[in-house]
């Protein structure tokens, strides 16, 4: 009786408590795809109150509740059209953040596809430890690493731009940790035997080591954009002018000002990373899994 | 003298592949931080008197400092361990058998991938004063908690720290739990291990690298926090979560260099004593698996 109990009872419980912990986790991002489709009078009647509170601010909350709902009580995309058509600020913020985004992801992980060649096709001691010295780079957090590159910025008199942003987001050195781990996998006797072949080392890492690496590009590449995608830190401290500033810091003022377009804002901006999610969840896995072995 | 020459040309070609990521890295990292190093030592940086360890004791006694580290402190220590027990749970119950595992998985993931900015204004409507949790509570016939605007709003910091990071923390242990040979397991089961000695002898001593692993992205993802903060309360939160980011800020605001490079310079400090205090109980602790 008791085996019996354990085998069918405890999966179960394990399994509603899953299921219930995972619904909660995707609640917040359904929440706001449903509320994308209401009207801005709905809208404005059901969180108006966030507004009035978040301008006052005196502890005096005249308005009344406010009611999360789940579903619109009557479909419309008019808040994405006002987005498209009548708000062109949207989309220009949302262009900031595709040329930040874009050139970062793509040229980070090139450029660490050439470096991690260089890291695992040869080893010594001193590579040993300037890939260490790059792992600890990685462990810094943003509070130690934006004073190097706000100084480094002024001085190559590119604090305010883009550069500021893109240049140091290129060099970063996380891809290189991960596609180096990766490319430390690949049997040494390709390479050898690509060489016996009279390959030179340009052919080998091109017609070799990049097809062989490529899941793992990808992978690497999705947290890449995915962290500099959620980007915050950086422009408010290297953009001066808040007409650059991509849409991740923008949305947090339309938050308190135009409450009635913020839901189809947050919707546009997460479709991009949501799509690349639904594509490539396999390789999103895979990446973090790389991400994993920083010891070995 | 010929050989030589060839050996030497191999030796630069190798090191080619390193040289544009190494210039990079130097130019933007390596050679400001040596700069800011510099700078924390200095009263200022155009008559560059050498005061040592006067800006440290400055920053020692400065109260806008002094909150956020602590705050930041207080949030990390609380938050980190938890986020690594339930992840570990959430990997331990998705490699059980149970239906629907994948969708599940895409579930706990979904998070990572979706921008903060887009969900803060559902976190919004949750956490206000008049919102969701509030007449839920009240539901219960508790007081309506400023959930924001009080000491509470460390356990709101937590809720949207786990939503963020649980995912990516359940993966890693997914893939480390499939590592764990299967024949320890057996030997031990035939001797009559039980389930809590297989547990903790057996699948955390071999599970104890992606522990610290995980352990040490946590701490870092605890001081991206800032971002949830800053896009749900703007630049000047409560108290309670005004982290170091913030005080970076404002610094950057008034362009104290010698404050910014001193703090910079601490933090780092704090964070390779920290990795390394990590590393080594992990040794420790793990010492009798080889890989």
């Amino acid at each position: 009786m008791k085996k019996k109990l354990n085998k069918y009872f405890l999966p179960t419980l394990l399994f509603i408590f899953a299921l219930t912990a995972a619904i909660l986790f995707i609640m917040p991002t359904v929440l706001t795809i449903t509320n994308s489709f209401m009207t801005e009078k709905e809208i404005t009647a059901n969180y108006g109150a966030m507004i009035e509170s978040a301008s006052a601010d005196k502890k005096t909350y005249i308005s009344e509740e406010l009611n999360l709902k789940f579903i619109p009580d009557a479909v419309s995309i008019h808040q994405y059209l006002s987005v498209l058509f009548k708000s062109p600020d949207y989309l220009i913020k949302f262009w900031n953040s595709v040329i930040l985004v874009v050139p970062i992801t793509l040229f980070q992980v090139l450029l660490a596809a050439f470096t991690s060649y260089g890291f695992s096709r040869w080893q010594g001691r001193i590579r040993e430890i300037i890939f260490f010295a790059y792992i600890i780079l990685m462990l810094m957090p943003y509070q130690v690493t934006l004073v190097p590159n706000y100084l480094v910025s002024d001085y190559l008199g590119i604090l305010g731009t883009r550069w500021a942003i893109i240049l140091p987001g290129i060099f970063s050195p996380f891809s290189v940790f991960l596609l180096t781990k990766v490319m430390r996998r690949i049997p040494k006797a390709y390479f050898e035997a690509a060489r016996l072949d009279g390959a030179g080392e340009w052919q080998i890492f091109w017609q070799i080591c990049m097809p062989l690496s490529r899941s793992s590009m990808l992978s690497v590449g999705l947290l890449v954009f995915i962290d500099y995608w959620n980007m915050v830190e950086q422009p408010l401290i290297l953009l001066s002018d808040e007409e650059q500033y991509p849409l991740s810091v923008f949305l947090s003022q339309i938050n308190t000002g135009d409450v009635g377009l913020a839901f189809a804002v947050a919707v546009v901006y997460m479709i991009p990373a949501l799509l690349l999610f639904l594509y490539g969840e396999e390789y999103l896995v895979e990446g973090i899994t790389y991400s994993g072995g920083i010891k070995g | 003298m010929k050989k030589k020459n060839k050996k030497l040309l191999r030796t630069l070609g190798e090191w080619t592949w390193l040289t544009p990521s190494l210039i990079g890295v130097l130019v933007f990292f390596v050679i400001p931080f040596c700069v800011v190093i510099y700078y924390s030592v200095l009263d200022n940086p155009i008559f560059a008197n050498f005061v040592w360890f006067e800006n440290f004791g400055k920053l020692f006694k400065n109260s806008a400092f002094i909150r956020a580290s602590r705050n930041t402190g207080i949030f990390t220590a609380a938050a980190v361990p938890l986020s690594v027990v339930l992840s570990l749970w959430l990997a331990f119950a998705l490699n059980a058998k149970i239906p629907g595992k994948s969708w599940l998985r895409t579930c706990f993931l979904c998070p990572l991938m979706v921008p903060i900015a887009s969900v803060v204004l559902v976190w919004q409507v949750i956490f206000h004063y008049h919102g969701t949790l509030n007449q839920i509570t009240e539901l219960f016939g508790a007081e309506a908690i400023d959930w924001l605007k009080t000491d509470w709003s460390y356990m709101v910091l937590t809720v949207m720290f786990l939503w963020k990071t649980l995912g990516y923390n359940m993966i890693l242990f997914m893939s480390a739990i499939a590592g764990i040979p299967q024949d320890i397991i057996e030997v031990a089961e035939l001797e009559g291990a039980g389930g809590w000695y297989k547990f903790v002898h057996i699948k955390l001593r071999y599970l104890s690298p992606t522990i610290l692993f995980v352990t040490i992205l946590s701490i870092i993802s605890s001081f991206k926090m800032f971002r949830e903060v800053y896009l749900l309360t703007g630049d000047y939160p409560y108290e309670s979560m005004y982290l170091l980011q913030h005080f970076m800020n404002n610094t950057f605001n008034s362009l104290d260099y010698q404050k910014l490079s001193s703090a910079a310079v601490l933090l780092s400090l704090v964070m390779i004593i920290l990795i390394g205090g990590l590393f080594l109980a992990e040794r420790k602790f793990g010492e009798d698996v080889e890989d």
